[in-house]
């Protein structure tokens, strides 16, 4: 079970969805502890997401060699 | 001037009223002018001056016609009135009793509007199943708008103030004017293209109907509608509507808004993990001990405390049958015994030493101790044992006498 290349709201999404069934209680205790983890373990990468994102404030240019990025002074 | 042909006050005015009443311009007609004193009545009436440089006039519009009108008038805004003259008698003043209004100067772009409007809302570019959902935590965020505008000032402060850790790319596009709507249009496609932001604003600050073309135009609705990148459209003021603010996934009330819609509070975020971990655990925890609860409950069946109780109850059903058996056997011995006494006895009637002990005995050759039945068996001075029930005889034939019958 891997995180990375999902974003924050299908990580959301997903725990979401895991922390129900959990709660529904209907699953063996194996299966119970399986997606507990996986809840943990998407409780860090969403943690980790809401850290990642740097504060920049740019604007983009249009050049003749295509786009670029010019840093926006506030 | 003789008095009899004065009128009063009410007569008079009640004249004038059928007059203008009669009146075929009056009664029907459109005037343009600029709005001034404009009431809005709480009971619904518009109540206002409609003036050029020279002149006033007072209008009234009633609820039923001012509740359809599709902007809200206010001072100084250029308008094209359709209704009609009518004297007021009480103060005997004549007004504009206002039917329809429609914002002057830009009838035809209004026109414009309703007919790009109702064509696209028919495409279904503005179906509600059609809009997309906008990320909880953008990492960037496209803004379309002036470089120099309010807006992207606005969102700048907005989001700064919610979010440490945010990412604005602005691409800066002229908000009115003829190159607006393309480079609007362009912009949105750029962002699409680069895919490097979760979500896009669209917009600029307050204007006329003019000053927000723009955003009315066709090409801006398409790009909008056929972004993959949810799109806020933030133009104008909260009373403006435009055809973007339609198709766009999100309409924003203002600029600042729209950056608060962009990007909902970190702390709301946080809140919401938190109250998922805490279910996650509380869920996980419930689970493990109802499991521990039933394992318990199954540790304390009989068939865990005493593992050999199936075997004793073996045991014990095999030593009732082995008594069983004993008994049985015992049974049998003990008929057989019986049944043996009872063969000893009868035994015992046959045997030749009873009848010895009532008087009979029995006599033998001495010579080959053959039993002796008859007399004719023996024969004179032959030697003869004799066994009585207490001994024996030894005797010598001396005479031999058969009996008479037998010859």
């Amino acid at each position: 079970m891997n995180s990375e290349g999902i974003t924050f709201e299908q990580a959301m999404a997903e725990l979401e969805g895991i922390v129900k069934r959990l709660e529904k209680g209907e699953l063996t205790l194996d299966e119970s502890i399986g997606f507990f983890k996986r809840g943990v373990e998407l409780t860090k990468y969403c943690n980790k997401k809401l850290d990642e994102a740097e504060r920049s404030i740019t604007m983009l240019i249009e050049g003749e060699n295509g786009i670029t990025e010019k840093e926006l002074s506030v | 001037m003789p008095k009899m042909s004065a009128l009063t006050v009410s007569e008079l005015n009640r004249y004038i009223k059928e007059l203008v009443a009669k009146d075929v311009i009056l009664s029907g007609l459109w005037v343009k002018g600029e709005i001034s004193n404009f009431k809005n009545h709480y009971s619904g009436h518009f109540y206002f001056t409609l003036k050029d440089e020279k002149s006033l006039l007072r209008c009234v519009m009633f609820r039923s016609n001012a509740s359809s009108v599709a902007f809200m008038p206010e001072d100084g805004m250029k308008v094209i009135i359709r209704g009609y003259i009518s004297v007021f008698e009480r103060d005997g003043q004549y007004q504009l009793y206002a039917e329809e209004m429609q914002p002057d100067g830009i009838g035809a772009l209004y026109i414009a509007y309703e007919k790009l409007k109702n064509k696209l809302a028919a495409e279904g570019l503005f179906d509600a199943e059609k809009k997309k959902k906008l990320p909880y935590i953008p990492r960037s965020i496209g803004v379309v708008t002036s470089s120099t505008g309010a807006v992207i000032r606005d969102i700048i402060n907005v989001l700064s103030r919610r979010f440490y850790n945010v990412n604005i790319k602005l691409y800066p596009v002229q908000v009115q004017g003829e190159q607006a709507a393309g480079q609007i249009a362009a912009a949105i496609g750029r962002f699409n293209e680069l895919d490097n932001v979760d979500v896009i604003i669209v917009g600029r600050g307050g204007g006329s109907l003019e000053d927000l073309w723009p955003f009315n135009e066709e090409i801006v609705a398409r790009s909008i509608y056929g972004s993959h990148i949810p799109v806020i459209s933030a133009v104008g003021h909260e009373t403006d509507y435009t055809i973007c603010d339609f198709v766009a996934d999100v309409r924003a009330p203002t600029p600042s808004a729209a950056a608060e819609i962009a990007m909902p509070e970190r702390a709301v975020m946080e809140n919401r993990l938190d109250g998922l971990k805490m279910r996650l655990r509380n869920a996980i925890n419930k689970k493990t001990s109802m499991e521990r609860l039933s394992l318990k409950r199954l540790e304390g069946s009989t068939a865990f405390k005493q593992p050999y109780n199936r075997i004793y109850q073996s045991r014990m059903l095999l030593d009732v049958q082995k008594r069983y058996m004993e008994k049985a056997l015992e049974a049998l011995k003990i008929d057989q015994r019986n049944k043996l006494s009872l063969l000893a006895a009868q035994l015992d009637s046959l045997s030749p030493l009873s009848s010895l002990a009532r008087g009979y005995c029995i006599i033998r050759s001495e010579k080959d101790d053959t039993l002796i039945k008859s007399v004719h068996s023996v024969s004179l001075g032959q030697r003869l044992e004799i066994s009585l029930t207490d001994g024996k005889l030894d005797c010598t034939v001396d005479g031999i006498k058969g009996d008479e019958n037998e010859q």
